[in-house]
């Protein structure tokens, strides 16, 4: 299989396996979730075949359509993509598996149209990762805000409806209000959107301009979550967790803040933002929102909500580590989408395990909690100490590029930032581990439970040893992520 | 060998215009249907001939009677014409084929005949017009459709539709009338009425008075046939109480023929001659353009019935085409035309799927219509489809026009800047109201009992052609594009 | 006396005015309509009046007529179209006006509205 066939068939797949879920899901719901799960696999195997090639340094490319002079629908995999497609990929796997074992335990309805849009969301994160230029990324951005309402507003209830709204619409405005107006003045004063290692806006923008570019694109990829576009986050926490998992803690999320770094890197260029003071204000605004989203968090009882407001922190965590515009830390911003990937997945899927055990969504309610559910409170706080970048685990390596990056650049709000950060995290963790551990458990609120169903308990302990996993074994990405700031083409 | 193809032109015309007493002598049931489609699709068919020889790099000209112009009387097919004819006749062919069991419904038996006869003939004046090549035949032509069009529109089941065509007739009149009174003082002071003769001759009178008020009239004439802002208040009502196939096929293409003649007089006829005439062109028009966008786009956001919301929609898409000839560049025209083709997809597509609805639903309120996407998932998903066309979401053809008009903007500097904010606050409006129906639809809780699931399958056939027509020219729009270059080119050929 | 001279385009302009005037005032909508043909009826005499040549006969060929003097044609072909196109807007327009008379029981144009917003 050539590598552009390859490429092709990783969009494809997750759509056909789409068909084959809605003709398999009139057989059998067995049968319905083996697509899935063989769908899943071929399409991880299609997408890892890829890597042995970018590893030797090529860049395969598929081009599709021209839709207008200079405007094509074309793909190339390149470095950054290959770790997006690559991970999203894989979990989805894990996170099928898991899929399983939630939506039977919980008896949830149309869980047919559940795995279909959850397929075609894979499909256009897919998409989004291989996208050569900023049109088809933007197609395929969209086509992943839209899939993946249907998933947020599942349950279909009136609080569940509202919420959905604020997901979509926030989403939808930004994109349409902000995002397509900045692509088409890259268009327009580049004569292309063509992603190109060095940026291609140097020499064609200069002054505030470019500042207001930046600003136009950070915010207008609201998926990246930066302060003030961050409450959809919060809001995408009515969908059922394997969504919240996969979707807004990996591929939703990880679109959002890959493509910010995509644009940094490609269209921008790290010296150009670098040399130009207009572009200085994102390091701020990232760095606001890592701090003041952290102290949200630190104020949530819903564990879930508690999630949302750590993964908006992250995010904006990888943000300020492009921004720094630092070699080193943009190794470490690809690192840390990885590490808080594995991470965060875990602890979504523990919080999922736990509601489908013992029905309990708040923290306060978790006291003892450890000693009915070991495996998954084990994961929690693998997963919970990567967030807070303890060694051993993956967190710590994306944290130790991240400050290497910041004092390379002497970027002294960046440093203070990650400290304190570090804290908080610690600040709003440590707490429940403690509780599910070590406090006694209250009688008025227990109920008898054990673990989670198996399928569930699997999920979260192979992410949760992919998580200890990172720490040790690292060395493909670094590689990969340094052709990047090397320039390899 | 006869080349057949030289007397295309004249067929556009003859074609409709003699079905229309034929389909009147049909008395069984469903023959005039039958015979309206036939003619309508034959006029497709010539129309698409007529398109390839324009792409081919012929261009139509035609003598009645082999009398020379500009004695006799001239037809003349160009890429602009072309593509303004395809777009008639397509929707012409797709209402007609959508509307049978609609227009069953709302019209009586014995009357089915006049009213397809009516529907040729408003087809037949629509084509008029952009193949003529001569001033009066076009006014000729213009009223055939007006007249031909208020007989359709009162057609409507809801007695408000008698009013709303008393409006429509009353203000299409006086755009008529003050179009005839311009071409009359041109005809006073140059003794012509062929377009392209008048365009060389009125040089030698370009500095008189007449000419310039001759300018006045047939502008502000034509702006009133096409609904431009704030000449527009005929629109809403008659496009929201006509029947429906009726709305599918006036809200595709009757304002798009004024533009059409509006563009060409003001580009061909006056730019060459009146000094400063394209400075006063975008003064006058573009203001009224950005109007029309945003505060049509508002109204439409707060409206409750189904179409006379898109009706409105309409009037601010007028805008956008307005705002690309008001740029009085290459790119702005490129754009303006591509929009004529492109919004008459996304419109017809819509109507077409509003036509769905109204098989099911008696009132088309936004209220009433809650849950109906469980009762019409297909019908919904067309809607969804060319809804995202309007909006301008990339991949559907909406999204081409509006990446012409953005890059064209952007070449007028700061002023352009601001226009782009106007175009994308629009923009997110539509995004706005097109979003209201389609929560009405997924997530709104049916009321009352529901009477039967999915729209008949020919009509829901048809809409998805429509819809689908939006998909492939976004990603494909290399026709729309090449004809709207090419008219864009004409068209500038005489500013400096 | 010059303006006075063109007397032809005064009553072009007083009796379109007039129409004009009746078509957007008046609410009664037979009244209304009869604007309308005042006002296109005066276009029709501004056509006619410039073919109007002083002198001018019927451009017809006749036998011991040397270099006659002829008004010109064109103007009265072509109003003579306008005319039926004006008689066929009339003709709809009071079609209509009967149906809505049917209807809504007025031809007042504030009373149809009146009973359209109950």
């Amino acid at each position: 299989m050539s590598s552009s066939t390859a490429i092709l068939m990783a969009l494809a797949l997750p759509l056909v396996g789409a068909i084959g879920i809605a003709l398999a899901a009139r057989i059998g719901s067995n049968v319905r979730e083996a697509v899935t799960l063989l769908t899943a696999s071929a399409l991880a195997w299609t997408v890892w075949g890829l890597l042995p090639e970018l590893m030797a340094g090529g860049r395969p490319s598929a081009g599709l359509v021209e839709v207008l002079p200079g405007i094509e629908i074309a793909f190339r995999v390149e470095p950054l993509g290959m770790l997006f497609a690559a991970l999203a990929s894989m979990l989805w796997i894990i996170n099928s598996i898991y899929s399983i074992g939630y939506m039977r335990g919980n008896r949830e309805s149309h869980q047919t149209r559940f795995y279909i849009f959850f397929a075609i969301a894979l499909s256009a994160t897919m998409g989004i990762a291989f996208a050569d230029n900023l049109f088809t990324l933007f197609l395929f951005y969209e086509l992943l805000t839209l899939s993946t309402y249907p998933l947020v507003s599942h349950k279909g209830d009136a609080k569940t409806v509202q919420s959905a709204r604020t997901y979509l619409g926030i989403l939808l405005t930004t994109s349409i209000g902000l995002l397509l107006p900045a692509i088409i003045w890259t268009y327009f004063v580049a004569g292309t959107g063509t992603f190109t290692p060095g940026g291609i806006l140097d020499g064609k923008l200069e002054g505030p301009a470019v500042g207001l570019l930046l600003g136009l694109f950070v915010f207008g990829i609201g998926k990246a979550a930066v302060m003030p576009v961050h409450r959809w986050l919060p809001a995408a926490m009515v969908a059922p967790t394997p969504v919240s998992a996969l979707l807004h803690a990996v591929a939703v999320v990880k679109a959002g803040v890959f493509t910010v770094t995509k644009v940094i890197v490609y269209i921008f260029g790290i010296d150009f933002l670098f040399a130009e003071p207009s572009g200085g204000w994102l390091l701020y605004a990232t760095a606001f929102t890592v701090i003041a989203a952290s102290v949200v968090a630190l104020r949530q009882s819903n564990l879930k909500r508690m999630l949302a407001y750590s993964t908006i922190g992250q995010l904006s965590f990888v943000l300020m580590a492009a921004a720094i515009l630092k070699p080193l830390a943009e190794i470490g911003a690809a690192v840390h989408m990885v590490a808080h990937a594995f991470g965060k997945i875990t602890l979504f899927f523990a919080a999922g395990a736990i509601y489908t055990a013992s029905k309990k969504t708040e923290i306060f309610q978790l006291r003892g909690i450890g000693r009915r559910m070991p495996w998954t409170m084990t994961a929690f706080t693998i997963g919970a100490l990567s967030m807070i970048g303890v060694p051993p685990t993956g967190g710590f390596v994306s944290k130790w590029y991240i400050l290497a990056g910041a004092f390379q650049a002497e970027n002294y709000v960046a440093i203070a930032t990650i400290v304190l950060s570090t804290a908080l995290n610690a600040a709003y963790f440590l707490p429940i581990i403690y509780l599910a551990w070590f406090a006694q458990e209250d009688s008025t609120l227990s109920n008898e439970h054990g673990e989670a169903p198996f399928a569930a308990v699997l999920a979260l302990t192979l992410t949760a040893a992919l998580t200890l996993a990172f720490f040790f074994f690292n060395g493909t990405l670094l590689i990969l992520e340094g052709q990047i700031v090397q320039g390899t083409p | 060998m006869i080349d057949w193809s030289v007397h295309l032109p004249a067929l556009q015309v003859i074609v409709p215009m003699l079905s229309a007493p034929f389909a009147l002598l049909l008395r069984p049931r469903g023959l005039a249907w039958a015979a309206a489609v036939a003619a309508s699709l034959f006029a497709f068919a010539i129309a698409v001939m007529l398109t390839l020889g324009v792409l081919d790099g012929r261009n139509f000209e035609y003598q009645m009677g082999n009398w020379p112009a500009p004695y006799g009387i001239e037809l003349g097919v160009d890429a602009f014409s072309a593509l303004v004819l395809l777009v008639i006749t397509g929707a012409s062919s797709l209402a007609l084929l959508a509307g049978r069991r609609s227009l069953d419904a709302d019209i009586e038996e014995d009357r089915q005949p006049l009213f397809y006869a009516a529907w040729l003939l408003a087809l037949a004046g629509l084509v008029g017009i952009p193949v003529a090549a001569d001033a009066f035949n076009i006014f000729v032509f213009m009223e055939i459709s007006s007249l031909a069009s208020y007989v359709l529109i009162a057609g409507g089941p809801d007695r408000r539709a008698l009013p709303a065509v008393f409006k429509y007739l009353i203000m299409g009149t006086i755009g008529a009338t003050f179009y005839l009174i311009g071409i009359g003082l041109i005809y006073l002071m140059t003794g012509t009425l062929n377009l392209a003769d008048m365009e060389l001759r009125i040089h030698e009178v370009a500095d008189q008075k007449p000419i310039l008020v001759a300018a006045g009239f047939i502008t502000i004439g034509l702006a009133l046939k096409a609904a431009v802002f704030p000449l527009h208040v005929w629109l809403p009502n008659a496009y929201t109480y006509a029947p429906n196939a009726v709305t599918v096929f006036l809200a595709a293409c009757a304002t798009k023929v004024s533009l059409y003649l509006l563009l060409r007089f003001d580009f061909l006829v006056f730019q060459p001659n009146l000094i400063g005439h394209d400075v006063q062109f975008s003064y006058f028009l573009m203001p009224l353009a950005v109007l029309a966008i945003l505060i049509a786009s508002l109204v439409a956001l707060f409206e409750k019935n189904l179409k006379r919301l898109f009706a409105y929609s309409s009037v601010a898409q007028i805008g956008y085409i307005l705002l690309g000839a008001s740029l009085v560049s290459v790119a702005g025209l490129t754009a303006s035309v591509v929009h004529i083709f492109n919004h008459a997809l996304a419109k017809g597509a819509l109507f077409l799927a509003i036509a769905c609805l109204a098989t099911r639903y008696s009132s088309l309120r936004l209220e009433n219509l809650a849950g109906a996407a469980r009762r019409m998932p297909w019908t919904m998903g067309a809607f969804v489809l060319a809804g995202f066309s309007l909006v301008g979401v990339p991949g559907t053809a909406g999204f081409i026009s509006k990446w012409y008009l953005m890059t064209a903007a952007l070449d007028h500097g700061s002023v352009g800047v601001v226009l782009v904010m106007a175009i994308v606050i629009s923009s997110l409006i539509a995004l706005a109201y097109v979003w209201r129906v389609i929560e009405a639809a997924y997530f709104g809780e049916p009321k009352g009992a529901a009477s039967g699931g999915e729209a008949p399958v020919g009509i829901l056939a048809v809409t998805w052609i429509a819809a689908l027509a939006n998909l492939y020219y976004g990603l494909a729009p290399s026709l729309p594009v090449t004809l709207a270059s090419t008219a864009a080119e004409s068209l500038l050929r005489h500013v400096p | 006396m010059e303006l006075l001279g063109l007397y032809h385009y005064w009553v072009f302009a007083v009796l379109l005015m007039i129409g004009f005037y009746a078509v957007i005032a008046k609410s009664n909508l037979i009244k209304k309509l009869i604007g309308l043909s005042i006002f296109q009826s005066a276009v029709f005499l501004l056509y006619i009046t410039m073919g109007k040549v002083d002198g001018g006969t019927a451009p017809i060929i006749q036998a011991g007529v040397e270099n006659p003097v002829f008004s010109n044609p064109l103007p009265q072909v072509l109003i003579l179209t306008a005319i039926v196109v004006g008689i066929s807007t009339t003709a709809l327009g009071l079609g209509i006006v009967v149906r809505i008379k049917e209807e809504y029981g007025s031809i007042e144009e504030s009373d149809i509205q009146e009973i359209d917003r109950r």
